[in-house]
């Protein structure tokens, strides 16, 4: 057994591959004595990586860029040698916004162009009565969630910083959120946008896969240091965490169950949305 | 890292107390806290509890220390709010000194966190932040004693009824109940409150 490692995830489900892979037991048998610790914020799960409190982490892709350049926080270069999850985010608005975008729409409500367009229709009716801006939330001001909301009304001819405000939110508050009007709409990964749509809250616009094929999300990040240091854990680690995708991929009734743990995503397996 | 702007010290006022403000949900430690600050000296302290109007809350204070536990999910939001300068009146970062990284750790390790308004020197930051990570520690010991203390009369009150169940059905006095239990955790190597656990767990089936 090699010395015990922790790993830090933030709950959602693609932190899959990482939670297979430890309690399905296939870390184990690599010789791997794993401790997962759910996180609260992105910021803590950045920090206890740096600083060395996780030996890994389930993180955000644009975070670990965002560390080795040192921004908003220490300098620590960042190695990324496994990626957790392709795609996987989703725009969703609450049901007055949808409307209002779908009344203003000059073409395909499918093509991402389209709705940007209308957004920006909305946004400027909206402006024109003297209505507050409309309000996203992303989920850390260094996420793809932030960059692709960005670039999709960006397209459309609104301006990020100028015509909507964009706000941080932690990815199971939401839902709430949205159902409270705090929000008009959020960009996030699964399970968060289903919750809205089961709840009837929300509509989801786009996959963020209509807009961005193949796009980097979450990473199996380490610090560089360690990663030098370890070199026969650091290639356990992904044998056992491939294996644990490879597992996902199969069985996803089984996969739902060990995300739906309270310790880990803790959300009960019935959605709208497949998994 | 601090955040080195156009604001300097002296525009600020070095002799004025910084305006510090705590987030945090527990108000016992949020009060432990504010009274620690408030013997060293620090007379504008203000305690944000509430995380529904956190930020607005923050722009109306406009303080120049920001100390946020690290369970706290509005951190991120916290984040972004300084990511974005427009959000507050002058540029907040978080404190981190490059140079410290033990008392990062330390902090991180206590479960705190401080942000601090551009142009604030170093050496005024870090006995502020030592002072919360102590603070911080402290309500963690007291919070672990006062877990331990209810995990002790929770045990005592199944040992006290596992004893009740074994003078029943096997018709012992309390001693001989108590050293029944006591003898088979030994030889079992197991704790009493297990015992017990265990006892109160069968009867129940075998009712």
């Amino acid at each position: 057994m090699s010395p015990p490692l922790h790993i830090g995830f933030i709950p959602l489900v693609d932190a899959a591959a990482l939670i297979v892979a430890v309690d399905k037991g296939f870390a184990a048998e690599e010789g791997l004595d794993v401790t997962l610790v759910r996180e609260v914020s992105w910021s803590n799960v950045r920090d206890k990586l740096n600083i060395g409190l996780f030996d890994a982490a389930h993180l955000l892709a644009p975070v670990a860029i965002a560390s080795s350049l040192g921004i908003g926080h220490l300098k620590v270069p960042i190695a990324v040698p496994f990626n957790l999850a392709i795609n996987g985010n989703a725009i969703t608005v609450s049901p007055a916004l949808h409307a209002a975008i779908m009344a203003e729409l000059d073409g395909d409500r499918f093509d991402p162009m389209a709705t940007a367009r209308a957004l920006g229709r909305v946004v400027a009716a909206r402006r024109k009565r003297g209505a507050e801006p409309i309000t996203f939330a992303i989920t850390f001001p260094f996420s793809t969630h932030n960059y692709q909301l960005r670039f999709w009304m960006g397209a459309g001819g609104v301006d990020p910083d100028e015509d909507v405000r964009l706000v941080v939110l932690p990815p199971p508050f939401m839902a709430q959120a949205l159902e409270g009007a705090q929000i008009d709409g959020f960009c996030v990964a699964g399970p968060w946008s289903c919750i809205p749509v089961d709840r009837g809250v929300g509509r989801i616009l786009h996959f963020v896969s209509d807009i961005l094929v193949r796009a980097a999300e979450k990473v199996l990040a380490m610090r560089q240091s360690w990663v030098d240091r370890n070199p026969q854990a650091v290639a356990a680690l992904i044998r056992a965490v491939s294996r644990g995708a490879g597992f996902v991929e199969q069985d996803r009734t089984e996969t739902a169950r060990i995300l739906a743990h309270p310790e880990r995503v803790g959300v009960v397996p019935r959605s709208s949305c497949d998994l | 890292m601090l955040w080195i702007g156009s604001r300097t010290e002296q525009a600020m006022g070095v002799e004025s107390s910084p305006k510090i403000v705590i987030v945090d949900e527990s108000p016992v430690r949020a009060a432990i806290l504010e009274e620690g600050l408030r013997e060293a000296g620090y007379t504008e302290v203000v305690h944000i509890g509430e995380m529904q109007s956190l930020l607005a809350r923050i722009y109306a204070l406009d303080p120049d220390i920001i100390v946020i536990d690290l369970e706290n999910p509005s951190r991120d939001s916290l984040e972004q709010m300084f990511q974005v300068s427009r959000a507050v009146r002058r540029p907040i970062a978080m404190f981190v000194d490059q140079s410290d990284t033990a008392s990062i750790q330390a902090s991180v390790d206590a479960g705190v966190s401080a942000y601090i308004v551009d142009g604030l020197k170093k050496e005024r930051i870090k006995p502020i932040l030592d002072l919360c990570v102590s603070r911080f520690n402290a309500f963690a010991k007291l919070q672990n004693e006062l877990d331990r203390t209810k995990h002790a009369l929770e045990e005592r009150k199944v040992i006290d009824r596992a004893k009740g169940v074994l003078m029943k059905v096997k018709g012992l006095t309390e001693e001989e109940a108590y050293v029944l239990m006591r003898s088979t955790a030994m030889r079992e190597k197991k704790k009493i409150g297990e015992i017990a656990q265990s006892i109160l767990t069968a009867s129940e089936l075998l009712k």
